[in-house]
């Protein structure tokens, strides 16, 4: 290899939240790298939002993000899953009568 | 994360068959997840492929900026380049999640052995050029991509959905533009004509060699990451361009090709498989140029980069200190 740029490889990862128009909440759009937060925001405003896709962005630098583990995926979540009740489908109602 | 690929240890029976089984449910694998070494390795392989290839697709069409015949047209072809630049970025995001750095991915593509699609080392001789590669390249892109937007890995899949609802745009516009060469004087007839004789069995090639010659694809299909094969894609294709080249009244140059009623299919003529590898391996009319072009941007840019990260080294120092 003639030449290895460390002038890139310095610059941090920022994860990119867009939210759309209309009220929906941030989502996750991908990943920009920069020096800073201001020139992550103008990175993410020129890759991420080119056709009015976002009113407001977030950019967060990755190393900041805890995330669940993969491995414990099941067990970790199972406190939402066994307990059907919490659905309206879990109860009956009388034949023919509209309850919503 | 990341496993030192120098050391392909036999992967863990238990993990493997918990994989295969979720990929048999058709769940995306993420970049947190287990996944085998090799399915690691040709994902990387795949993916950063594909972003160099958005990122020096943007040469060939940059040529022609400066010498739109309109500003309707040098607006959409500025917009356009801007896009397909944009594409790179997100597939390097979705790489650099399997563990590789985006300056190691760029360095083995600027001063290594990566490589990138073959299209992008032809060159673009005339105007027309500019139409038939938003008609067939991006054509056939839009075929590839539109199946990759379910591959398993779910970052890759995602960077496709939204590389998938800019790509219709790049098709449209050069459709049109070829619709209206090609319903010009006898001079623009005859360039769009010429560009798509020299484009449409390169844009073929773009879909790989066939199924029984193609190294990666039967780990890439094992592991849902193609979903079709380089041959059913590339069928789709010219199925779907043989009439919009008739709309136009423009011929495809294949004297062999023909409709199967028995299939429903428009059968092509050989590809010239020896071409497609002098490209691939760096004798394209175009690969020395290209890379030249891309070398020299990513060295001019340096003092761009270094500025930035000085700028913001001094802007985090405690207040008092800075000079
Ligand atoms: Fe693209
Ligand atoms: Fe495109």
């Amino acid at each position: 290899m003639a030449t290895t740029d460390t002038s890139a490889s310095e610059w941090p990862l920022w994860e990119v939240f867009t939210q759309p128009p209309g009220g929906k909440p941030h989502e996750h759009a991908g990943s920009v790298h920069a020096p800073d937060a201001e020139i992550a925001l103008q990175n993410a405003r020129d890759v991420y939002t080119r056709r009015g896709e976002a009113v407001s962005i977030w950019v967060v630098p990755s190393v900041l993000i805890s995330a669940s583990a993969p491995g414990d995926a099941g067990p970790w979540f199972d406190p939402g899953n066994d307990k059907p009740y919490r659905h309206p489908q879990f109860y009956k109602t009388p034949r023919g009568v509209k309850v919503f | 994360m990341t496993t030192d690929p120098k050391t392909p240890a036999p992967e863990d029976p238990a993990k493997m068959a918990e994989f295969d089984t979720r990929l048999a449910r058709d769940e995306t694998i993420e970049p947190k997840d287990w996944m085998p070494e090799k399915y690691r390795k040709q994902l990387t392989r795949m993916m950063s492929q594909h972003a160099h290839s958005e990122v020096v697709g943007m040469l060939p069409e940059g040529n022609w900026i400066t010498r739109a015949p309109s500003l309707r047209r040098k607006m959409v072809l500025l917009a356009k380049v801007q896009d397909e630049g944009g594409h790179g970025l997100y597939i390097y995001c979705g790489a650099e999640t399997l563990g590789i750095d985006r300056a190691e991915l760029i360095d083995q593509y600027l001063y290594g052995t990566a490589k990138y699609s073959s299209i992008f080392n032809y060159p673009t001789l005339a105007w027309a050029d500019i139409g038939v590669i938003g008609w067939l390249v991006d054509g056939a892109a839009i075929v590839n991509q539109t199946m990759l937007a379910r591959a398993s890995y779910g970052p890759y899949a995602r960077a496709m959905i939204r590389i998938c609802k800019e790509e219709n745009f790049h098709k449209r516009q050069g459709y049109e533009l070829c619709a209206t060469l090609a319903r010009g004087t006898p001079a623009q007839r005859a360039m769009v004509q010429d560009a798509v004789n020299r484009w449409w069995w390169p844009s073929l090639m773009m879909f790989g060699p066939h199924d029984g010659d193609s190294p990666n694809s039967g780990d890439l299909l094992k592991w849902k990451v193609k979903l079709k094969s380089n041959d059913d894609l590339r069928q789709r294709f010219v199925n779907l361009t043989v009439p919009q080249a008739k709309a136009i009244e423009i011929t495809l140059p294949d004297p062999d090709l023909r409709y199967d009623e028995a299939s429903g299919n428009w059968l092509i003529g050989p590809i010239d498989w020896a071409e497609f590898k002098q490209v691939i391996s760096g004798n394209g009319p175009c690969n020395h140029e290209r890379l030249a072009a891309r070398r020299a941007a990513h060295e001019e840019g340096r003092w761009v980069r270094e500025a930035a990260a000085a700028y913001a080294a001094k802007r985090s120092e405690p207040a008092g200190q800075a000079a």
